[in-house]
C-alpha cells in the first residue's frame, strides 16, 4: 500500500511546473521574430523588477506585450479546460467526456455570442459590460451541460453512449444557430469570429477581463479541488459513494457549476479549444494515476502545456500566417480521441 | 441505551431470542414505503410495515422472491431511502436522518457493484473505505493503511493488496469489497445478494466469513440473499418477506415450515432438519 502523500504531490507538481516554464520560454523565443535567449532574460528580468523603460531591444516589446500575455492566456485556458474535462469525465461517469464533445463549448459560445449581441443594447455599468460575456459563456455552458446530462439518461442512469450522442448533437444544434446569428448579423466581424469559433487566442483581452479570468479559475479550481477525494468515489458509482459518505448532490452542484464556469471563462477568451479536456487528463491519469488529489493538478499543469505548445505551433508553422488554435489541437486530438474510443469498445 | 422496541408489542414473532445478555442494536420499527410512477397515481409498489430487531453480533438473512421487497427494505434500513412511515433505529439513531458521513462511519453497504471506470488496486479500493473518517483534502494516514490492511487480512485478502481490481476473480472481488466494508469500521454491515455470480464454494466461504466476523467483530449483519440453505446454516434470525409483506421474522427453523416456503416461493419443496438442527430445503423437481 502506498497512499497518496502530499510530498508525492507536491514532487510531480514542481517536475511539471519546471516543464512548463521550460516550454514557456521556447515558446517566448519562438515566432516570426527571433529572440536570443540571452535578450530574453535580460528584458523578462526587467520586466519583473517593473523597469519596462528598460527593454533593451526592439523587439523585447514584441515579446513582453505581444508573446508572453499570449502565453499566459493558453496557460489558463489550457488549465481551465483540462481541469473542466477531468471533472466532466468524474461527474458524468464518461472517460469520453470533455467541454468540446460534450457540446458545452459551443453552448458557452452561443451564450458568449447572445451576450455580445445583448450587450451593447442594455445600459450595464462598467463592471457588469466586462463580466456581460463570461457571464454568458457560463450561463451557456450550464444550459449544455444540464441539457446533455438529461437527454443523456436512460431509465435513469447515464448511459455512455447515448450521453455521447447527445453532446454531439447538441453540438452541431448549437453550432447551427450561432452560424444562422453570424450570417444574419451586420455590423459585426463575422471572419474575426469564425476564427474565436475555431479557437484563437490571439485576441487580446482588457486588464479588467484578465483579473476575472486569473480569479475565476482560481475560485473555480479551488472548489472543484476540496471534492478531489469525493470525485474518486463517485467514479465508483453514486450508490457507492453514497455509502462511503460522500454528500452525491453537494459534490455534483459544486463540481458542475465550477466546470461551467471554468469552460465558460475559457471559451469567452479563446473560443472552443476541443481535446485539451479530452486528452490531457488521460495522459495524466497514465503517468501519475486515477487519483484526482493529484490527477486534477497534474491535469492543470498538463493542459497548461499543451495549449502553450499548440498555440506556439498554431503561430510559427505557417508564419507569418497563422492557424486557430483549435485546429492545431484538433489535428492531434481528433485521432487520439478515435483511439481511446476503440481501445474502449475492444 | 434506550429501546423503545421493547416496550411495544408489534413483534409477534422474534424467535428464539438469540444470544441473551447483549442489547439490542438494529431496531425496524414498522417501517413501510411506496413507490408510484407519479404521486397523483397509484403506488406500484409497496413495502408494508416491517418490523425487527438485531443485536450486535447476529446475522439476519431477508428472504423472498423477486420484487418482494427486500432490497427496499435494505435501503430503508441503511438509510438511503426515507420510509414513509416508521423508523430505523441503529444504537438510538434514526439512520435516514444521519448526515452521510455519520452515516458512512456507523454503516457499511456491500451491493452488486457498479463496473469501475478506471483501474484501480486492491489496496486502494480498501482505503476508500476510510473516506468517512478523513476532511475532503486531508491524505491517508498511517492509522488508515492499518485499518485497511487489517481488514484485508480479516477476509483472507492480504494477498491481493497490489493486484488491479480488474484482474481478481468474481470471490477474490467480493472479499476486497467486504474488506473496504470492514475498513469503515461499521456497527452494522449490510448486504445485497453478496453471492450473486459466486460458486458455490465462494458462496460457502463468504457466509463463513460473515459468521466469523460477525462473532469477531460485534457486527450486526443483515444479508438480503436468495439462498435459503445458507441463509438457514448461518443467519441467527430469518425475515420473509412477499410481495412487501413480512410473512414471519424468526429463527431459520421457525421460519422454515414447508408450506409456508412453497406458498412463497410457488414450487414444490421439502424441508427437513439438518444434522446441527438447522433446517434445509430441497427442490422437488415438477413432473
Amino acid at each position: 500500500m502506498r497512499p497518496l502523500t502530499l510530498q508525492r504531490l507536491f514532487l510531480q507538481c514542481s517536475l511539471l511546473a519546471v516543464v512548463l516554464f521550460v516550454v514557456v520560454v521556447i515558446a517566448l523565443k519562438l515566432g516570426a521574430v527571433p529572440v536570443s535567449l540571452y535578450g530574453l532574460g535580460r528584458d523578462l528580468i526587467s520586466v519583473l523588477l517593473h523597469q519596462t523603460k528598460a527593454l533593451t531591444s526592439d523587439y523585447g516589446m514584441i515579446v513582453i506585450e505581444i508573446r508572453l500575455p499570449r502565453i499566459l492566456l493558453a496557460i489558463v485556458v489550457g488549465a481551465s479546460l483540462s481541469v473542466a474535462g477531468t471533472s466532466y469525465q468524474a461527474l458524468l461517469r464518461n472517460p469520453l467526456a470533455d467541454p468540446y464533445v460534450l457540446g458545452v463549448s459551443m453552448g458557452a459560445a452561443l451564450g458568449a455570442i447572445l451576450a455580445l449581441i445583448a450587450e451593447p443594447h442594455l445600459a450595464l455599468p462598467v463592471w457588469l459590460a466586462t463580466l456581460f460575456t463570461p457571464l454568458g459563456a457560463f450561463l451557456g455552458a450550464a444550459a449544455t451541460v444540464a441539457a446533455v446530462y438529461f437527454l443523456g439518461r436512460r431509465e435513469g442512469q447515464i448511459d455512455s453512449g447515448t450521453l455521447l450522442l447527445a453532446g454531439i448533437i447538441s453540438s452541431s444544434f448549437l453550432s447551427a444557430i450561432i452560424m444562422f446569428l453570424l450570417t444574419t448579423l451586420t455590423g459585426h466581424d463575422f471572419r474575426g469570429m469564425v476564427f474565436w469559433l475555431m479557437g484563437d487566442l490571439s485576441t487580446s483581452l482588457q486588464s479588467s477581463l484578465r483579473w476575472v479570468l486569473g480569479v475565476g479559475f482560481l475560485v473555480a479550481t479551488g472548489a472543484i479541488y476540496t471534492t478531489a477525494s469525493d470525485l474518486n468515489l463517485l467514479l465508483a458509482g453514486e450508490k457507492e459513494a453514497m455509502h462511503l459518505g460522500v454528500d452525491v448532490r453537494r459534490v455534483r452542484l459544486v463540481v458542475y457549476i465550477a466546470a461551467s464556469i471554468l469552460t465558460g471563462l475559457a471559451v469567452s477568451v479563446s473560443g472552443a479549444i476541443g481535446y485539451v479536456g479530452l486528452l490531457v487528463p488521460h495522459v495524466m491519469r497514465l503517468l501519475f494515476g486515477s487519483d484526482h488529489r493529484i490527477l486534477l493538478p497534474t491535469a492543470a499543469f498538463g493542459g497548461a502545456i499543451a495549449v502553450v505548445i499548440a498555440d506556439t505551433l498554431a503561430r510559427t508553422v505557417v508564419a507569418p500566417s497563422e492557424l486557430p488554435v483549435g485546429a492545431m489541437t484538433a489535428l492531434v486530438g481528433a485521432p487520439l480521441f478515435i483511439y481511446l474510443l476503440r481501445r474502449r469498445i475492444a | 441505551m434506550s429501546s423503545p422496541a421493547h416496550s411495544s408489542s408489534a413483534w409477534p414473532n422474534l424467535g428464539d431470542a438469540p444470544r441473551a445478555g447483549s442489547e439490542v442494536r438494529l431496531s425496524v420499527e414498522q417501517v413501510s414505503y411506496a413507490y408510484s410512477a407519479n404521486p397523483t397515481q397509484a403506488p406500484l409498489f409497496t413495502l408494508e410495515a416491517n418490523s425487527f430487531q438485531a443485536r450486535p453480533g447476529e446475522i439476519v438473512a431477508i428472504l423472498g422472491p423477486n420484487a418482494s421487497g427486500k432490497s427496499t427494505l435494505l435501503k430503508i434500513i441503511a438509510g438511503a431511502l426515507e420510509p414513509l412511515s416508521g423508523r430505523v433505529l441503529l444504537d438510538g439513531f434514526v439512520t435516514h436522518t444521519l448526515a452521510p458521513r455519520a452515516r458512512a462511519q456507523r454503516i457499511a453497504m456491500v451491493q452488486q457493484e457498479s463496473p469501475l471506470l478506471f483501474p484501480s488496486r486492491a489496496w486502494e479500493f480498501v482505503l476508500q473505505g476510510r473516506h468517512p473518517y478523513g476532511r475532503s483534502l486531508r491524505f491517508e494516514s498511517e492509522n488508515d493503511v492499518i485499518i485497511a490492511r487489517n481488514a484485508l487480512a480479516q477476509v483472507g485478502a492480504d494477498h491481493l493488496s497490489d493486484r488491479w481490481m480488474s484482474e481478481i476473480s468474481g470471490g477474490e472481488k467480493q472479499r476486497v469489497i467486504l474488506a473496504r466494508a470492514l475498513s469503515q469500521q461499521p456497527l452494522l454491515l449490510l448486504l445485497d445478494e453478496p453471492t450473486l455470480h459466486l460458486d458455490i464454494g465462494a458462496q460457502v466461504d463468504l457466509l463463513a466469513t460473515l459468521h466469523r466476523l460477525a462473532a469477531e467483530n460485534r457486527y450486526t449483519v443483515v444479508v438480503v440473499t436468495h439462498e435459503l440453505n445458507l441463509a438457514a446454516e448461518y443467519a441467527d434470525q430469518v425475515v420473509l418477506l412477499q410481495k412487501g409483506k413480512s410473512l414471519r421474522v424468526g429463527s431459520p427453523a421457525s421460519v422454515y415450515q414447508r408450506d409456508l416456503l412453497e406458498q412463497v416461493f410457488h414450487t414444490p419443496l421439502t424441508v427437513e432438519q439438518g444434522p446441527n438442527g438447522r433446517p434445509r430445503v430441497n427442490l422437488l423437481p415438477s413432473s
